[in-house]
């Protein structure tokens, strides 16, 4: 008796205080957005086929739209994507416990983010925002003649579902562990979620009080950032920045921890460095917090504090090293199996990497200069934010279907869904690099005729991506009438979500939990199957 | 329509040391990316479930490895950092004989003005071979000035002057963009940089030149808007006179409210010029009462400009830094003529 056939009622679903029922709402939600931002992604690339405005009816018409696309895919489906989905369905889970923390604040925090939802969805029907997702000022205060309050009050609201999260998950991973369950003893996926939720929480209150300012600038005429009433422009940036950029790092490193549970279940292997990948990252969300400064470097910003800035920021680098190396050497003398994960982990390696190698360009405060606001920019974090996130949000969906759904689904269609999103993936933002550098800036409706070729590249290869995005979102669904029945362990994989049925019951365990040893014991495993194999061997 | 560039054009001093940065940059990250590539396949395919490759003797950590992966690109990293440094260093580091040239950043358009009154709107007219230094500004948002085929871009700020350099090495068209979204018109406001050989670029500004000079039209401006009658030689009010002030330093009130607080030295350069005509209270000339006006929203950014450029013609000389650094400006390069120039102003006070 799962939790999904508890009770059937809109009701019961609508009031649940059960972790999994909820990580099933934002599920639900998350992909509502996550369409309302790549339909306009969709538009935006089709706008650029050409180099003349042919798509949409004006320019605001196409600034409104990526302003939509930003807002939506950032605030409300990279940021709360893993953790809201997976970490909600899966941290009480993994740490042997009957719930989080706070289950009625789990509930709110899902109903704080619908309402944030609906205020930005507000802002857009009233006519829309300019701005661009980052609200760089004065143009948000003072010039734009467009939603921009509403659509800041909608993330300034989404901000705090996102600090409930975290607080909830905190305390959760505090109070809530299994005995025996001690901290070297946790999933990479609980350590990333647990270095998340103290970015969320440090870093979100910022964004709040930054919004809060724009909202009073552009109400009450007080000059905070723009300099016709005495404000500075570049405060603005500082903010946003203190928090936007640590913003990347709470889209990467839930990311980090499902990737980390995939690689060493299909490899069968425990992961590599086990203590070094947990304090790699803490690392990265400490060095988050001190490189903002890095999206400044052409703002008039003081050279000495870029520099500091740019050292830093080649200091990210490192523990973000680490991760790719262990991951990379979980793979030697393991038993590798190239499951449906298994495809969406080794494909975001490969995006990470290369995403977090040309960050090294905008590190280069010289080469930063040439490259700062064009489309080298866009390339870079669609391949960390999108590249990355996505996939291992697809990957982590796909590893724990079964124990979600308590349904297989079909292998072919999900091996073929990873491919052509890798594939689809590279062709859409690779050429993207090469735009960049050659110097078309970003946020441009038309532009100079020597780039269409390879903007006509990116546009065909957003069509395949496209593609590739939706073929989960049917099979996955046809899996729940047709799929075959997982069984708690499909994968045999280690891990305390995998030692109780699939879908587990409302309150996860039948009985208590008690943790002996580290995770991934899966040496054991690979040494059993060997030994077998000898004697079946032994025996032909 | 269907070419296929790699690099945009390389026309000015900076280009080939970007390009060359960039493709180190690219060199190293390729290595890593095709190692990584190369072991996740290699392993994976190895050690794919089944297969009869040698499993004993698993570990499952290293310090040694884990010291390594933390050396090496933190080597890497501080090499590569200080490589991008010396260049960015040298992009934000003017030389003192740099033509100047004011620019005006609008929604959505560039204003252009040479120091002879030739002003142009989305064009820049500039020599090849020499420096040009480019002093900027915006009248409403933040935009941001761009010419790719140069590798330089500068944020132009409402409120304060911005500067960026560049040494143009071929004769042409260059496209110049704004890359800071800037609102409804943001993907128009652009235009072309024209280098011409110098002849041609003198022939060019008298031909277009229709104004006395920029110098000489904030020399009027400085009457108009009465700055003479505080400032002016024969004035009766206690002002500094500004003859020989641009490019020295200044002594100021660390609090222009009490005389008692002490000074300390900066450089008078148009950042200071501007901010005193604006907000003249801030940073007040130690000697001096805290009298002036402000003149903030009565005078127009492209008076202004006007107006800098006066000051500076009966200046004596720019320092040679950054507009944007404030940090060097209280450091070096105010000791030289502190002496002199106090001594100045005491006698300047005496006779008053």
């Amino acid at each position: 008796m799962g939790y999904l056939g508890a009770d059937y009622t809109v009701k019961s679903w609508l009031l649940t205080t059960d972790h999994k029922r909820i990580g099933l709402l934002y599920m639900i939600s998350i992909t509502v957005f996550f369409l309302l931002g790549g339909a306009a992604a969709t538009l935006l690339r089709l706008e650029l086929m050409t180099p003349r405005g042919d798509v949409f009816g004006s320019p605001d018409d196409y600034n409104r739209s990526f302003t939509i696309h930003g807002v939506f895919m950032v605030f409300f489906f990279l940021i709360p994507g893993v953790p809201a989905v997976l970490g909600n369905f899966l941290l009480p889970l993994m740490i042997g416990a009957r719930d989080l923390a706070f289950p009625r604040l789990n509930l709110m925090s899902w109903y704080i983010y619908m309402i944030g939802g609906l205020f930005t969805l507000y802002a857009l029907v009233a006519g829309g925002v300019d701005t661009g997702w980052t609200f760089y000022t004065p143009y948000s205060t003072m010039f734009s003649n467009t939603q921009v309050i509403a659509a800041a009050l909608g993330i300034f609201i989404v901000g705090f579902s996102s600090i409930l999260t975290a607080l909830n998950f905190i305390v959760t991973v505090h109070t809530m562990r299994a005995p025996g369950m001690t901290w070297l003893r946790l999933p990479l996926f609980i350590w990333a979620h647990y270095a998340t939720s103290l970015i969320i929480v440090l870093g979100t209150p910022v964004l709040a009080i930054t919004i809060i300012l724009v909202a009073v600038e552009r109400l009450f005429k007080v000059g905070i950032f723009d300099p016709a009433y005495g404000g500075d422009p570049l405060l603005f940036q500082h903010l946003f920045w203190f928090y936007s950029h640590p913003a990347v790092y709470i889209m990467i490193l839930p990311s980090f921890g499902v990737i980390s549970e995939i690689v060493t279940a299909f490899a069968r292997k425990k992961i590599f460095g086990y203590s070094f990948m947990a304090g790699a990252l803490l690392a990265i969300a400490v060095l988050g917090f001190l490189v903002w400064g890095h999206h400044m470097f052409v703002s008039s910003q003081s050279m000495y504090a870029g520099m500091i800035f740019s050292v830093l920021s080649f200091l990210v680098a490192v523990p973000s090293g680490i991760k790719v190396f262990n991951w990379t050497a979980t793979l030697y003398k393991g038993s590798v199996s190239f499951k449906t994960p298994m495809l969406y982990a080794l494909g975001f390696i490969g995006l990470f990497t290369i995403g977090g190698l040309t960050g090294l360009v905008l590190s280069t405060m010289a080469t930063d200069v040439h490259v700062h606001d064009t489309y080298f920019v866009v390339a870079h974090f669609h391949y960390i934010m999108v590249g990355g996130m996505v996939m291992a949000y697809l990957g982590g969906l796909h590893f724990w279907w079964p124990k979600i759904t308590g349904r297989m689904y079909s292998e072919f269609w999900g091996a073929l869904s990873a491919l052509t999103v890798f594939i689809g993936f590279n062709l859409t933002f690779f050429p993207q690099f090469l735009l960049g550098y050659i110097g078309m800036p970003r946020r441009y409706y038309e532009y100079p005729e020597e780039y269409q070729v390879l903007n006509v590249m990116s546009t065909a290869g957003a069509s395949v991506l496209a593609v590739g995005y939706m073929m989960p979102l049917i099979y996955l669904l046809i899996s729940l009438k047709v799929g075959k029945i997982a069984g708690p362990n499909p994968w045999a994989a280690s891990g305390l979500e995998w030692e109780t049925s699939s879908p587990p019951p409302t309150h996860n365990f039948l009985d208590t939990k008690i943790v002996t040893s580290g995770p991934y014991d899966y040496e054991l495993q690979e040494f059993a199957d060997q030994q077998r194999e000898v004697q079946e061997q032994g025996i032909v | 329509m269907w070419e296929f560039p790699l690099f945009p054009d390389s026309a000015s001093t900076f280009a080939p040391k970007v390009d060359a940065l960039y493709i180190g940059l690219m060199i190293v990250s390729a290595a890593f990316t095709f190692a990584f590539c190369f072991f996740v396949l290699f392993f994976a395919v190895k050690y794919r479930r089944g297969s009869k490759a040698d499993r004993s003797n698993i570990r499952d950590s290293s310090p040694l490895a884990e010291a390594i992966y933390i050396t090496v690109p933190t080597l890497i990293g501080i090499g590569l950092f200080i490589w991008g440094a010396v260049i960015y260093f040298e992009l934000v580091s003017p030389p003192g004989d740099s033509i100047e040239i004011y620019v005006t950043g609008k929604q959505w358009m560039w204003k252009a003005q040479h120091p002879e009154g030739s002003s142009e709107i989305n064009a820049l007219h500039v020599p090849a071979g020499k420096p040009v230094r480019l002093i900027m500004t915006s009248e409403d948002v933040i935009h941001s000035y761009y010419i790719p085929d140069f590798r330089a871009k500068q944020d132009v700020l409402p409120g304060r002057y911005t500067s960026m350099w560049f040494h143009p090495t071929k004769v042409g068209r260059f496209r110049l963009f704004c890359t800071e979204y800037c609102g409804t018109e943001h993907s128009r406001m652009g235009g072309w940089v024209t280098v011409m050989e110098p002849a041609d670029y003198e022939a060019w500004l008298e031909g277009s030149s229709e104004t006395n000079g920029l110098a000489a039209e904030g020399e009027a401006l400085f009457r108009q808007y009465h700055c003479s009658g505080c400032h002016g030689a024969n004035s009766t009010v206690k002002a500094p006179p500004l003859e020989g002030v641009f490019g020295g330093p200044v002594p100021l009130l660390n609090d222009p409210k009490d005389p008692q607080s002490g000074s300390r030295i900066i450089v008078a350069d148009e950042r200071y010029v501007r901010d005193s005509i604006l907000r003249p209270m801030e940073e007040v000339v130690s000697g001096y009462e805290p009298l002036m006006p402000s003149f903030a929203g009565q005078i127009p950014e492209e008076d202004l400009l006007k107006l800098v450029s006066y000051i500076k013609s009966i200046g004596r000389g720019r320092p040679n830094r950054t507009l944007t650094d404030r940090g060097m400006s209280e450091g070096e390069g105010a000791s030289s003529n502190i002496t002199d120039f106090m001594g100045g102003a005491a006698a300047n006070g005496g006779t008053d």
